[in-house]
């Protein structure tokens, strides 16, 4: 029994790390589509990685010990965040330990480190990029935890593990604190992953950037590992997104027949979520840095509404 | 009628998200839609309150909504705003952030005033209490914060959207009388604004409130 718990924990950060890729590849598809272009394939980010890690990478003469170890330390919290969502089954044992604030805890930590790592080598667009991004971060961060609080509200509890068991036992019902939560999730999530509302993923337009400019120093395997940790994180954003609002398919018991289905439903609601994004990022446009406040304050508020509506109406 | 409760809280929640959106949004254009919106929404409500009791005269009230909320009024204020100009004006706003913080704080002050209600009936829905009396605050609170007169009148729309929201979702409805009563004070309202709008402008040449009041001085 306890080997079939470590199988499935090691299946999974496997897929984390194997799929994240091949989501961001979907994702680019999408948009290329959307935009009439043929688009580079969705093996793309794959070829990238290979290349990058191939590459040597460059140091400069003033970095710190920090510098050189933040994009491993990216890369593993990312790994780790992967390995604590319920994203096929809920029976985990990395997701039995930790719930909903410890997984937006480690979100924090890798802001944090890539923060301190761009500020190490003290050129001006680490420290500016630095800056932004934990401007947007602590105005995301409270939004992100209200979201968590209101399907653990529902629930009784802050774990993932039993939010899940919760919400798929009462099946399809519309909650509408559920719907306010869904909503300033999606926000979060677009601007915790510098996505387009809040910052453009593909250009290093120097005054707009915010994510490319924390990793501006970085080259070779470095930028591969930092690349595929921000990969990691939006697969596990989506992760957290489909555990919380559609956690139907996800196994609950022991038996390992059902898994396949749920890996299938798992990659159902990926595209999906990588399609609906790919759309949100062709119809919207990059926000002013000083309109990004007050996108993250409407989330925050349809977060706090939704918990508000859900102390009101009692379910 | 149980089997109602879900959808009509649904709306309930949705009308109240209208509301915010309307106290946040800055373009007058934007505004009316949100206002077309809001009419929607309580169209539906009614609709579903007239299926619930069966009702005739609830079905008339929803068409009467429909028709004068969704289409008649917003075309008027569309019109109202073209001609005098205004339509892709943006307004200063307060912060929408504080505004936004002192909205939630109404919401709040809306929703524990609405609790006890739950102690005393059980045929009244004190969660539709709570928040029409929250979208009547917060309509309140955007006649305040409004710089325009024209999106004053739009706050003020909202406010009596509110008040009719909470009407037919919690009693199912008032006399046919009143309700017309009521949908002919709105459109023949809007009117004598519409008119009053070009008054005020030629007088002070702007629509803006605090300007006309510095003017008075």
């Amino acid at each position: 029994m306890i080997m079939n718990l470590f199988v499935r924990q090691i299946v999974q950060i496997l897929l984390v790390i194997a799929m994240a890729p091949l989501l961001m590849g979907w994702i680019r598809q999408c948009r290329a589509w959307l935009a009439n272009r043929a688009g580079a394939g969705l093996l793309q980010p794959y070829r990238e990685l290979s290349k990058l890690l191939r590459k040597q990478p460059i140091v400069a003469h003033e970095a710190s010990p920090l510098f050189v170890a933040t994009p491993y330390i990216l890369f593993t919290t990312m790994v780790v965040a992967g390995a604590m969502v319920p994203m096929t089954t809920t029976r985990l044992p990395l997701a039995g330990v930790s719930d909903a604030v410890a997984l937006a805890g480690v979100f924090a930590l890798a802001r944090i480190f890539a923060a301190l790592a761009a500020m190490d080598l003290g050129t001006a667009f680490g420290s500016m990029g630095a800056r932004r991004a934990m401007l947007v971060g602590f105005l995301a961060e409270p939004a992100l935890l209200m979201v968590l609080f209101t399907p653990a509200m529902i629930s009784g509890s802050t774990s993932l593990v039993v939010i899940v068991r919760q919400l798929a036992r009462h099946g399809i019902i519309l909650y509408p604190s559920m719907a306010f939560a869904a909503a300033a999730y999606v926000m979060v999530t677009l601007a915790e992953n510098a996505r387009l509302p809040v910052d453009n993923p593909d250009t290093h337009l120097e005054l707009t950037m915010i994510h490319e400019a924390l990793n501006l120093e970085y080259s070779g395997r470095h930028l591969a590992l930092i690349e595929w940790s921000v990969a990691i994180k939006l697969f596990v954003y989506i992760g957290i997104g489909a555990a919380l609002f559609f956690p139907w398919g996800i196994t609950q018991g022991h038996d390992l027949a059902a898994l396949p289905i749920a890996y299938a439903l798992l990659l159902a609601k990926l595209a999906a979520a990588g399609a609906g994004l790919a759309v949100i990022e062709t119809v919207f446009a990059k926000l002013r840095l000083f309109r990004v406040p007050e996108f993250l304050g409407t989330a925050f508020l349809l977060a706090v509404l939704g918990l508000l509506v859900r102390y009101l109406f009692g379910h | 009628m149980t089997s109602l409760a879900a959808p009509i809280n649904l709306l309930a929640a949705l009308f109240l998200l209208v509301a915010f959106a309307m106290l946040s949004q800055r373009r007058l254009a934007n505004l009316i839609s949100l206002y077309a919106w809001q009419g929607t929404i309580l169209t539906f409500s009614i609709a579903m309150a007239a299926y619930a009791d069966h009702s005739a005269h609830l079905y008339a009230s929803a068409l009467l909504t429909g028709v004068l909320k969704i289409v008649l009024v917003p075309i008027l204020l569309r019109r109202l705003a073209r001609r005098l100009d205004l339509q892709w004006d943006r307004e200063s706003l307060v912060q929408i952030p504080t505004v936004m913080l002192i909205g939630l704080g109404l919401v709040i002050f809306a929703f524990n005033a609405a609790l006890p209600i739950a102690g005393v009936g059980h045929i009244i829905n004190h969660a539709i209490v709570g928040i029409a009396l929250a979208s009547i605050l917060l309509s309140l609170l955007m006649m305040i914060l409004r710089a325009t007169a024209l999106s004053q009148v739009i706050g003020f729309l909202a406010l009596e959207n509110s008040l009719i929201f909470v009407a037919t979702s919690v009693t199912y409805g008032m006399p046919m009388v009143i309700e017309f009563g009521i949908a002919l004070d709105v459109i023949v309202g809007v009117f004598i604004l519409g008119v009053f709008f070009f008054h005020i402008r030629e007088q002070f040449d702007s629509l803006d409130i605090a300007r006309i009041e510095r003017r008075e001085e």
